[in-house]
């Protein structure tokens, strides 16, 4: 689930090799954090969140096989 | 992918070159200058020629075929994707089991995967194109309920004299809407509010 949030980032940002990802999994929820570079952020967030809102969709249709609340949250 | 270096009097002598060594047009070339040219003393000496490399550029099909097929890769999903290329846009069709999956409710999925996938292939692109993502005929049959669904209320409007007003709705949808009843007699819309939540309303001319 990182992995598709990470690939995701990186083909939206200036800066792909300063994405990171960590996963923290939970018994009933993943949380997965995302880092850009700060002059991406509005990049993977968008206007009114429109983008980050888009990326959780998609992780969350990647989710319902596992069965996990999956929670994209960018620092 | 594709390039070659190749040097000329000035750069523009050395793309022309890197034309006709790759038999690519133009735009379908990436320039990178890796020297410029310097002239030299009358002309003659220790002038340097210019160096640069052309790379040809992916086409968007491509681009697109790959970065959405990692996509649905990395969510598990296996789906054929076929790719259409029209004049101003980009059909892709996906098809394979789950694709309830993707479409998601109320073409939720659908939609977030066809706007990432625009931001990401557009990015480094200058030929800018909209893609539209479909999977089982979703987004006709969508078209057809709001067109359906327009006229039915537009009726209600003329009957009632009353406005009404849709729930939120993209600007793709809104656009269906809009033409729907462009030309209805009695009838006519705008929107209101701002994005994700703007609507159309439907009121009497």
């Amino acid at each position: 689930m990182g992995e598709l949030v990470k690939f995701i980032a990186q083909s939206l940002v200036d800066n792909p090799d300063q994405v990171s990802v960590n996963e923290v999994r939970g018994e009933q929820s993943i949380i997965i954090e995302l880092k850009v570079a700060p002059e991406d952020m509005g990049k993977v967030i968008g206007k009114q969140g429109r983008i980050a809102k888009a990326i959780r969709t998609i992780v969350k249709a990647a989710a319902v096989k596992e069965g996990k609340k999956v929670i994209v949250e960018i620092i | 992918m594709k390039s070659v270096e190749t040097t000329g009097k000035t750069i523009e002598e050395a793309i022309l070159m890197a034309v006709a060594k790759l038999g690519v047009q133009r735009d379908n070339l990436e320039i990178e200058v890796l020297e410029q040219p310097v002239k030299g003393l009358f002309g003659i000496i220790g002038g340097r020629d210019a160096r640069i490399r052309a790379t040809v550029k992916k086409s968007i099909k491509d681009e697109i075929k790959e970065f959405l097929s990692r996509v649905l890769e990395l969510m598990g999903i296996e789906a054929r994707i076929e790719i259409t290329e029209e004049k101003s846009q980009i059909m892709v069709k996906l098809s394979g089991q789950n694709m309830g999956l993707v479409i998601g409710r109320r073409g939720e999925t659908l939609d977030a995967l066809q706007y990432i996938t625009n931001l990401a292939v557009n990015k480094s692109r200058n030929d800018c194109k909209r893609i539209i993502i479909d999977t089982e005929e979703y987004r006709s049959k969508r078209e057809e309920t709001l067109r359906k669904l327009a006229k039915r209320l537009a009726n209600k409007v003329q009957r009632t004299k009353k406005s009404i007003v849709l729930e939120p709705m993209n600007p793709y949808e809104r656009r269906i809407i809009h033409s729907t009843l462009q030309n209805h007699p009695y009838v006519t819309t705008y929107s209101e509010g701002e994005e994700p939540y703007r609507k159309v309303v439907i009121k009497l001319k």
